[in-house]
């Protein structure tokens, strides 16, 4: 499985904020907000069949935080410490590899 | 090298573009308004002669130029802009961004009437109503403080990170011409040398993302920090000003000048081109024999609270001028200085004479009435009334 | 993360991201993928400036951030104007504005900061011809403070000062059309653009930011919140807002109109598919959408010979 790509130095965010308030309210790590897991939001979450899928890409293209990456085989993988389950990549995939399902938590 | 000054008769406008230059503005973003134009104006033709490598900006509003202005600070150029009454009420909104943004921004401000009734002439409540916002405020007796002011200022907000405004007369010195001493350009740029920005947007590798939403959990520490900086700026001004005076020949390094205090009765305090005239009034009542003095307030804000309390500890009264007013309250200047001075212990007379309101003549027979008044009252003890609309004539 | 040769060459987007999850847009959000849209297009070279507005809140709280790029918050109606004052000093501080390996200045804001406050901002901007863009996402009203109408409000949309009840409901005004007032300053480059077409989106970016002076891009950016649809239907509807005409995409520069989206060969599909979806439109009795449909005809005609007469 690869790596995901939404990686930020947290630590250096919790530290900085603590510690250095920067006048003007700057904010000095981009990518910082990828400390918010906004995957507990998910009522429902895409279920992923491999077989099914094509790789057109288009559930990556679509998908508005993204939290769908690529692996080293070139098939999505889906990040579900981000999903939100708002299922565009479930309503825009070709070949229905992806199906929404009700997350049982 | 030797200070040898280039004298230019100029108008208080003029004096402010050529400071403008001097000091090597980078973007300047304006619109036009009576009394100001003829500041960007100015720059516009430095410019088209090749005099001054500005990136002018004609923008449609001031609520715009303010914010053109904040956008090319925020980048890293050093930046300017000039407005007067309507327009810098219009852009109020930005002024609280600029100083939140932290970015040492100069604007002229040429003082003039709020409207309605419509007024071009001078008039201190346009600026003074801004006192909120965060900036700075440095006001010039005359066009010689117009042009030091401005270079100050630089120097002043890129140290502390606050925007600075500078607030000269309509007409009395926007439009009046007077001799100013300028400075050669190398000796400017020795004392004022290029910006080195807290922040910039224009670095690559490393963005930032400035001014974001705060919670209530921080939003309370930005704004002390910006307090802190107000308090910390006023040994700055005094070091910078002690600083010009010894490159320049002229001090700056007290944020009120006074002159007679230890042997007066009793001071004017004002600000502004009002107190030229108060100073040549004061040089005549001294020669009939009456003991005053007078308080000249260059900063604003930060309020000189301590300078204020020393010069009430030598007098017996003060007269408050201000051409300016607080509906619903006082003169400014004199609201703020009551507020300084309690609980300091000092407590002299202190009298609010709302003078020259809309630019009407304040001169020196009007200085000599007010110093009767005043002289009267101190052997009274006690004053007939707090505040007095001096000029109403019906 | 690195992604291979192959699968940049079968993507039809730029690989790079700069644009990170955990913000806190809704979900199905149509502004959130435009402006990971506009990143992929700009990278990193960017300045990016956000008046107040949805983006405001996902672009992240003090002290974080989900853009990759430098990002300057700033006032409501100001947009037009901030982009104006870093282009400029930009230029004087030497960097190169636009063009390939040139400093994007980015102008991000919503309908409501464009079409109705920030319109003179906008218009100065244009007018006087800034190396920079301005992107305005249209969702079609002030989704931020809790879905007002704006000046792009459709006609018979409900919002919540234009709510449909027992006696009217209040929308009776057509959307304004910013793209033709945004034409009529004559700048070099300006083009309508989908979420449902990020291809083409992100290709009249780049030609954008190859065309010197100011450029305008209307993004049509569906919002589930806002329109009460279903999030996972944002797409589709921004596909067929396109497909029925309601929202065709289209280029103007340098004087010639020419139409992207739908095919001109053949009928748009009918507004009702368009509406489908939307809770906000079911208030519309009939007669309000042959209204609409006529709208969108008359509009579709007018800008159909736009194109054949300056194409």
């Amino acid at each position: 499985m690869a790596e995901s790509p939404f990686k930020a130095d947290i630590e250096r965010v919790g530290k900085e904020y603590s510690e250095k308030m920067t006048p003007g309210a700057i904010a000095t790590i981009p990518g910082s907000s990828v400390i918010n897991k906004t995957g507990s939001w998910r009522v429902f979450m895409p279920e992923f069949n491999r077989d099914k899928c094509v790789r057109c890409y288009l559930c990556y293209i679509y998908c508005p935080e993204p939290a769908i990456y690529l692996d080293e085989e070139n098939f999505p993988v889906f990040d579900y410490d981000y999903c939100k389950g708002c299922g565009i990549c479930a309503n825009e995939c070709p070949t229905d590899a992806i199906i929404m399902v009700r997350e049982s938590k | 090298m030797d200070y040898k000054p280039i004298r230019k008769v100029v108008s208080g406008n003029y004096a402010a573009a050529y400071a403008v230059k001097h000091a090597r503005v980078q973007v300047v973003a304006a619109y036009p308004i009576t009394p100001q134009t003829s500041i960007i104006e100015k720059i516009a033709e430095f410019i088209a002669n090749g005099e001054a490598d500005i990136q002018y900006v004609p923008v449609e509003s001031e609520h715009s130029a303010m914010a053109a202005t904040i956008g090319a600070s925020a980048t890293g150029a050093r930046a300017f802009t000039a407005t007067a009454a309507q327009g810098l009420a219009l852009m109020h909104e930005m002024l609280h961004w600029a100083s939140g943004s932290r970015l040492p921004i100069v604007m002229v401000d040429v003082n003039r009437a709020m409207a309605p009734p419509w007024s071009v002439w001078d008039d201190q409540t346009d600026s003074l109503a801004q006192r909120d916002t965060g900036w700075m405020q440095f006001y010039a007796e005359n066009n010689q403080e117009v042009y030091d002011g401005v270079l100050m200022s630089y120097k002043v907000a890129e140290q502390v990170n606050v925007p600075i405004m500078v607030v000269e007369s309509a007409f009395i010195l926007s439009h009046t011409y007077d001799v100013v001493e300028m400075i050669p350009q190398e000796l400017v740029d020795e004392f004022l040398p290029p910006r080195k920005p807290l922040y910039t947007l224009t670095d690559f590798d490393n963005p930032i993302s400035v001014g974001a939403l705060a919670t209530p959990n921080d939003y309370y520490e930005f704004r002390y920090k910006l307090a802190k900086a107000h308090e910390e700026a006023k040994e700055v001004i005094k070091k910078v000003g002690r600083e010009f005076g010894e490159r320049f020949g002229r001090d700056y390094s007290s944020m009120i000048e006074t002159d007679h205090v230890d042997d007066a009765d009793f001071v004017f305090m004002g600000m502004g081109s009002l107190m030229g005239t108060v100073k040549q009034a004061v040089d005549i009542l001294r020669s009939e024999g009456y003991k005053v003095g007078y308080a000249k307030v260059r900063w604003f804000r930060p309020f000189p609270k301590e300078e204020l309390k020393e010069i009430a500890e030598s007098v017996k009264g003060i007269a408050v001028l201000d051409r300016n007013f607080s509906f619903g309250q006082e003169g400014i200047l004199f609201n703020e200085a009551k507020g300084a001075l309690y609980g300091t212990g000092a407590e002299p007379l202190i009298k609010d004479y709302i003078v020259g309101l809309g630019g009407r003549d304040f001169t020196v027979p009007d200085v000599k009435a007010i110093a009767e008044d005043m002289k009267r009252l101190i052997e009274k003890g006690e004053l007939d009334r707090e505040v007095d609309w001096y000029h109403l004539k019906r | 993360m690195e992604i291979p040769e192959s699968v940049k060459k079968r993507l039809t987007l730029p690989a790079e991201e700069h644009f990170y999850a955990g913000h806190t847009a809704c979900q199905g959000c149509g502004a959130s993928l435009g402006l990971r849209y506009v990143l992929k297009a700009y990278g990193k070279k960017t300045i990016v400036t956000i008046p107040a507005c949805c983006s405001t809140i996902i672009a992240g709280a003090w002290p974080y951030s989900t853009l990759d790029a430098n990002l300057f918050h700033t006032a409501f109606e100001t947009t037009g104007a901030v982009i104006s004052g870093i282009e400029a000093a930009l230029k004087a501080l030497g960097y190169k504005v636009k063009g390939e390996d040139g400093v994007m200045v980015v102008g991000w804001a919503g309908d409501g900061g464009t079409a109705d406050i920030g319109l003179q901002a906008l218009s100065g901007f244009l007018e006087r011809g800034h190396d920079a863009v301005y992107i305005m996402y249209d969702n079609e009203a002030y989704m931020n403070t809790g879905i007002q109408r704006s000046g792009s409000t459709p006609y018979g949309a409900w919002t919540t000062n234009t709510p449909g009840g027992k006696k009217h409901f209040l929308e009776k005004r057509h959307k304004k059309k910013v793209i033709d007032i945004v034409i009529a300053h004559e700048i070099p480059y300006a083009a309508t653009a989908s979420d449902a077409y990020p291809e083409d989106f992100i290709r009249k970016l780049k030609k954008a930011q190859n065309t010197p002076g100011p450029s305008f891009i209307q993004l049509f950016a569906p919002c589930p919140t806002g329109w009460r649809s279903p999030t996972d239907k944002s797409i589709e509807i921004a596909r067929l807002a396109v497909q029925t005409a309601y929202f065709p995409l289209f280029e103007y520069e340098n004087g010639k109109y020419k139409i992207n989206m739908p095919s001109t060969k053949k009928e748009p599909k009918p507004i009702e598919e368009f509406l489908k979806y939307q809770g906000r439109f079911k208030y519309m009795t009939k007669e309000d959408i042959q209204i609409l449909q006529e709208w969108v005809n008359h509009e579709w005609e007018r800008l159909q010979k736009l194109a054949e007469v300056f194409g």
